[in-house]
């Protein structure tokens, strides 16, 4: 089962123009196989976020390819794009970024209900399962902005899970958090990886966050230096 | 379900700013209010203005015309074709006045399909006597029937009964103006003598008052019979035939065709009555440009608070985008806010904006020279209200696009690192 690739980089390069040409990524090739729990590491400014916003498909000004579920995703229309985050990616950010006009249970289902598979009882259903993992179906009815800042990760987690997707990415997803609620984020990562046999790739500066993943691509410069 | 959760979005957004939704909505609501309520009174008054003239006026009216036969004995001599015609100042002679077999043409005309009705008439001019002066004046014999049903002739009739002139012999409707001065009253018997000099006695059973001041000085109507009675002619003299047709657009084809046909001076209403057309016209240009300037300045207010909106909510289309919402939903959901912000506003525009005319239909209007006119003329017609809801969904869905469109293009990376 580990050895069927969920992500695939090949050779990606990747340039920013600001007045002068500066090669930010170099030459990046990696592969995540599913059920593994990478992390990926790094000082602040090596690249690392631009790579992951590459990987989710997002930023599609580079050069290279890039495969997710074995078919190419490089030099496809937004559309389709847009399709393939819906469905196949859940993304985490370092600030929550839930809609602050919609209740807990709702920012959760919006995923769910934009790829349209399941009926809306349905993903009610599904979505209060989710929120139940992390604990926080006590407040589903809650609006967003009413909620700490642990439990907005927490929530955000429950909604990058609602499609099932194929793998979830995490721009340091603990980094805006405490020591505490750090420390159930990766508690909840963690259980996703040896529970749900869930795929994830986590960016972090946080040594020992990576420590506790199943694999460290280390970064520098642009360069993947250990993987 | 898809167009149904962009809608939902849609609609928390705009809870979310409330105020200046509301707002927008309110100058799209005020702009239709405007534009409907004021076209509705324009043409109100439009329709009510040309009434007072269309509504009188015969779409084709055949008469004898007075002036110097064209044909000239001297132009259709052989002996003379080569010289030059010298001769100058030609009179016309004392042709009859009455239309020559009149009966005949009223027949055909009636068997015209395009003919509404017709309606003939007897014209004399006349001097009232008043003591020892006399005023001139011009008496018109009336079939009353025919005029009240294609000229309303009986709203004319400010004092007394129309009906009156058939069943009363040698009754006679004065001209308010002729009346004040006379000092006629009604049920009071005046005085009348004709170009001829026959002097007959006319009871007066009611006024007549056009709104027309210089009208209603001089003209007066009696019956048909009694007309020719004062002439002392004979039923079949008519001086005029007054046509009415079902579509006013015929008229100057047809005039020339009959005028033609019966060899009679015909005038349709287009050539006589030209300017009223242009005059309206450009009455309703006038309120159109009112009414659309209105909406394109409503139109200004939903572009800005959707531009504003978008800034406040860049976070929110940035996580749309990143859980795989496309540009084209966020187009869609920004579009949405705009049209409905139209709809909503452009509804409660409509009815608000018939409230208003109903509300300018109650205002007292009472002047002298419209004496059927007692409240405000309001025209209701459904077409202001389709225009004034097309366009509020054209000028919203046009404020809407651009920001929309802006929308659509934010790149969510740069939003989600820009913090």
């Amino acid at each position: 089962m580990k050895e069927i690739p969920v992500l695939e980089a090949r050779n990606i390069n990747k340039f920013f123009y600001n007045l002068v040409e500066t090669q930010v990524l170099k030459d990046i090739t990696f592969t995540i196989k599913r059920g593994e729990f990478v992390s990926v590491m790094g000082k602040s400014g090596c690249g690392k976020s631009t790579l992951l916003y590459i990987l989710s498909t997002m930023d599609t000004s580079y050069q290279g390819r890039l495969l997710i579920d074995e078919s190419p995703v490089t030099g496809r229309s937004q559309s389709f794009l847009s399709r393939i985050r819906n469905e196949k990616i859940g993304f985490v950010f370092q600030f929550h970024y839930l809609l602050a006009e919609f209740s807990v249970l709702e920012n959760v289902m919006i995923p769910g209900l934009k790829l349209g598979k399941m009926g809306r009882k349905e993903l009610e259903y599904k979505a209060m399962e989710k929120l139940r993992i992390f604990g926080m179906e006590d407040h589903a009815l809650k609006k967003a902005n009413q909620l700490s800042g642990g439990q907005k990760q927490r929530v955000a987690i429950a909604r990058a899970l609602i499609n099932d997707p194929l793998i979830i990415m995490g721009d340091e997803p603990s980094g805006n958090l405490d020591k505490k609620n750090s420390d159930i984020v990766f508690g909840i990562f963690k259980e996703l990886a040896t529970t749900y046999h869930q795929t994830l790739l986590i960016v972090t500066h946080d040594h020992e966050f990576a420590e506790g993943t199943d694999r460290i691509i280390e970064m520098e410069d642009g360069r993947i230096i250990s993987q | 379900m898809k167009f149904g959760l962009l809608l939902e979005i849609a609609q928390k957004l705009m809870l979310a700013r409330f105020k200046q939704t509301l707002v927008a909505a309110v100058g799209v609501t005020f702009s239709i209010t405007m534009f409907v309520a004021l076209l509705g009174f324009m043409n109100g008054l439009n329709m009510m203005l040309d009434g007072l003239v269309l509504n009188r006026t015969p779409h084709i009216r055949f008469y004898n015309e007075i002036k110097p036969n064209p044909n000239q004995p001297v132009d259709m001599s052989d002996t003379y074709s080569s010289y030059n015609n010298t001769i100058r100042s030609i009179k016309p002679n004392s042709s009859r006045k009455s239309i020559y077999n009149s009966t005949a043409m009223i027949h055909t005309l009636l068997n015209d399909e395009r003919v509404l009705g017709v309606a003939p008439k007897v014209n004399t001019q006349v001097f009232y006597n008043i003591g020892n002066i006399d005023i001139t004046g011009s008496i018109n014999g009336i079939d009353v029937d025919a005029e009240n049903a294609l000229f309303s002739f009986e709203d004319y009739v400010t004092a007394g009964n129309s009906d009156d002139l058939k069943n009363i012999n040698n009754s006679i409707i004065l001209g308010k103006g002729a009346a004040d001065r006379m000092l006629a009253q009604i049920g009071d018997v005046i005085q009348a003598t004709t170009a001829q000099g026959n002097t007959v006695r006319l009871k007066v059973v009611g006024y007549y008052q056009s709104g027309l001041g210089d009208l209603d000085n001089v003209q007066s109507y009696t019956s048909l019979e009694t007309a020719q009675k004062i002439l002392g002619e004979p039923p079949s003299f008519i001086t005029d035939i007054q046509v009415k047709l079902k579509s006013l657009e015929l008229a100057p084809s047809m005039a020339i065709d009959y005028g033609n046909l019966f060899e009679i001076k015909a005038d349709d209403i287009q050539t006589v009555n030209a300017q009223f057309e242009t005059g309206t016209e450009i009455r309703n240009l006038i309120s159109y440009a009112v009414g659309i300037t209105l909406l394109i300045v409503s139109g200004f207010g939903i572009y800005n608070i959707l531009n504003m909106m978008i800034y406040e909510k860049m976070d929110t289309i940035a996580i749309l985008k990143a859980t795989g919402f496309s540009g084209r939903d966020v187009n869609i959901v920004f579009t949405l806010i705009a049209l409905i912000i139209g709809i909503v506003g452009g509804a409660v525009g409509l009815i608000l904006g018939y409230l208003a005319g109903m509300g300018i239909d109650q205002l007292p209007f009472e002047t002298e020279a419209l004496p059927t006119i007692k409240t405000f003329p309001v025209d209701f017609n459904p077409r202001y209200y389709i225009i004034g809801g097309v366009f509020s969904l054209l000028t919203t869905y046009m404020a809407g696009y651009f920001p929309a469109k802006k929308a659509s293009s934010v790149d969510p990376v740069e939003i989600i690192r820009g913090k």
